[in-house]
């Protein structure tokens, strides 16, 4: 009945690439969001109709999704063939959706990196495959205020829903709380560096015991609320990579072009969702393995004539993951803070980072915020620079610092990374 | 025990929210810094409250906040503490908790601490979230500059005869009972719906809060850098003036009639 797009889907697509081509025209940038807004005015249905009786994949989480998303379209690109559509740009609401659906192809898979807040409508109207569902914790606390709110609705909203492959991360007991009542659940054990939102039981409110540092050994309360057997977990390897390993024996290398563990654990969990929807682990690794760069991010380009590591972390989650990426080596780190809208306009965040962890380093704050940084900082006891402009601050860590060999590590939040990636070549 | 100065940082497990456990490393820092010997606890809500100089209480969510406040009436340490001279910073749901009573996420009350004469009701309009900016009136936290901040709660905070309010908010929303108050302070009790965390954008206050808990002078300290963020901070909230929180003082004002 729903086999094929009706024709006000067909006009709304229409719409909306009519409205992402003029908007480029006019110079308003990808003009992405805005022709997706208004193929929802002339068809609010736009995006379940392009996505009926297609194999779609849903990515979401407090962080990894862009990453998580990109992944998964690379290995279901090798392993189906075709081409995949997927929200590339990380614009994760149903505008950004309808756009990249009406720009795509009209068959073929679709992944698309969902914003926590849409996930129980669209797990509801698109009837997806599967869903992979990283982790929660706190983000933008002055639009979201309550994480674990957002929890109890992806749980009502797993609950009852029309059947889906759930690839949850075992080791947040959040996301195991949101996916605990659902019907078919991939418990994959992904680690979670971060664990203040994660302390008190969400069942029962005690406190939740967390056996080691990356969740190998599991997590659990006195109510009986505790990590859930696994799937698949992340090993070590002994040159200091991950393997996948699965309950069912199978053990896979994880290499990859994207640094860090947080990064092997996302594509674990693409792997999974891959699987699911019939491209196996092994060849959804391997296809993994080439994705460069994602969105710009851990792009090494020349800023202000030196080279840089270009890095996005948005909150405490996101900044203890790149700590541990960054921290242990010499190079110098350009911290970016801005405060915009899409950063969130409280970044009293900036205190629940360890930012100590940066003390000897070469460190220049910089960004609209560089003075909350700055002083979080000295109270942090990590000498620093403050320099208000970002590429200013670039070019004054690489001449303090000395050294040409490693590049600039800048790590900045969403509106501080993605302007200097603009200027980055 | 160690000696000097004890400052505990009440269930940062519950009470954490808004990166409020920088405000007993701001007091930690700054009395090291001044040659004082300091120690900071991180006391979990698992376990007992340790006996303390300077508590710090910060921002949860509604569910712990409600466990909070049952552990602490339970666990009695605080109150005991405050009886015994032991000063207290409490912020945003830790300020609600100090008080007399609280709503849950329910809007039924729930009784405080009763550290200081506020109480505490479920708000009938938008969240009150954003820059403030707060010139100090209580006579007991003597002449300090003005307050800058960030605010994000939704109670109404009505402060009693047995504490006078902190400041008068020229930005922002503050206590939110129509009087343009915010905060309330009685003895070495503080409480203010501000966070930043607020002793880094308001170190004066940092240093009221240790001349309480050591007694003694405190030198002056090199403040550039919190000067620099205050004057931007504070140049932010002239920009928009109070005109937008009037007009709201006064709409609350008369939906109250
Ligand atoms: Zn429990």
């Amino acid at each position: 009945m729903r086999a094929r797009a009706s024709l006000r889907a067909r006009a709304a697509a229409s719409a909306a690439v009519a409205v992402n081509w003029a908007s480029r025209r006019a110079g308003l940038g990808s003009g992405t969001v805005a022709g997706g807004r208004a193929g929802l005015v002339v068809d609010p249905h736009l995006v379940e109709k392009l996505c009926v009786g297609r194999p779609v994949a849903l990515v979401s989480g407090t962080n990894g999704k862009t990453t998580t998303t990109a992944l998964l379209a690379g290995a279901l690109g090798a392993g189906l063939g075709g081409g995949v559509v997927t929200n590339a740009t990380g614009s994760n609401m149903p505008a950004g959706h309808a756009a990249a659906l009406a720009a795509g192809g009209r068959t073929g898979p679709v992944v698309l990196e969902v914003d926590e807040a849409y996930l129980p409508a669209e797990v509801a109207s698109l009837e997806p495959t599967c869903a992979v569902l990283l982790n929660l914790s706190r983000d933008q606390l002055d639009r979201t205020s309550e994480v674990r709110m957002l929890a109890n609705r992806w749980r009502v909203a797993f609950a009852g829903g029309a059947p889906v492959d759930l690839v949850a991360n075992a080791d947040d007991p959040l996301v195991v709380w949101a996916a605990g009542q659902a019907e078919r659940v991939h418990w994959i054990g992904a680690g979670l560096g971060w664990r203040n939102d994660a302390v008190g039981c969400p069942s029962c409110g005690e406190q939740v015991t967390f056996a080691d540092a990356f969740g190998a050994g599991g997590w659990s309360c006195v109510c009986g609320f505790a990590r859930p057997a696994l799937e698949a977990w992340l090993e070590e390897a002994a040159d200091g990579g991950s393997l996948a390993c699965f309950a069912d024996g199978r053990r896979l290398v994880v290499d990859l072009e994207l640094p860090g563990r947080f990064n092997r654990a996302n594509a674990l969990m693409a792997a999974v969702a891959a699987s699911s929807m019939g491209v196996g682990a092994d060849e959804a690794l391997g296809a993994m393995a080439q994705v460069p760069s994602v969105a710009g991010r851990f792009t090494v380009g020349e800023i202000a004539g030196s080279p840089t590591r270009l890095m996005l972390a948005k909150n405490p989650a996101g900044w203890s993951e790149l700590l541990d990426l960054v921290g242990g080596g010499t190079a110098p780190v350009v911290v970016a803070i801005n405060a915009r809208t899409a950063d969130g306009k409280d970044p009293s965040w900036l205190w629940d980072v360890e930012f100590e962890a940066l003390a000897g380093r070469t460190v220049v704050a910089t960004g609209e915020r560089a003075r909350d940084l700055a002083v979080r900082l000295r109270y942090a006891g990590v000498d620093h620079a403050t320099v208000d402009d970002p590429r200013a601050a670039v070019a004054f860590a690489a001449l303090e610092d000395g050294r040409t060999a490693a590049p600039v590590e800048f790590i900045g939040n969403y509106t501080a990374f993605h302007d200097l990636l603009d200027h980055a070549r | 025990m160690s000696t000097g100065l004890r400052i505990v940082v009440v269930y940062p497990d519950l009470l954490g929210t808004y990166g409020d456990g920088g405000n007993g490393l701001v007091l930690a820092r700054r009395a090291e810094w001044r040659g004082i010997k300091a120690s900071l606890h991180q006391a979990l809500s698992a376990d007992p409250v340790p006996m303390g100089d300077l508590y710090c209480l910060g921002g949860g969510e509604d569910g712990p906040q409600v466990r909070a406040a049952a552990a602490l009436r339970q666990d009695g340490t605080l109150v005991g503490a405050v009886e015994r001279g032991a000063a207290v910073l409490a912020v945003c749901a830790g300020f609600q908790i100090v008080g007399t009573t609280f709503p849950d996420a329910n809007g039924s009350g729930r009784a405080g601490l009763g550290l200081l004469d506020v109480s505490t009701v479920k708000g009938t309009g938008p969240r009150a979230v954003g820059e403030v900016v707060a010139d100090i009136t209580a006579a007991g936290a003597g002449p300090l500059p003005t307050l800058s901040g960030f605010e994000n709660h939704a109670g109404v905070t009505r402060v009693g005869p047995g504490a006078e309010p902190l400041a008068t908010v020229r930005r922002g929303i503050g206590n939110g009972g129509g009087d343009a108050s915010e905060g309330a302070v009685a003895g070495k009790v503080l409480g203010t719906y501000l966070h930043g965390p607020v002793l880094a954008r308001n170190p004066a206050l940092a240093d009221l809060l240790l001349g309480w808990a050591t007694g003694g002078q405190l030198v002056p300290l090199d403040d550039h850098e919190e000067a620099a963020l205050r004057q931007e901070r504070l140049a932010v909230g002239r920009r928009s003036p109070s005109g937008m929180a009037r007009t709201r003082r006064r709409i609350s004002r008369a939906l109250r009639r």
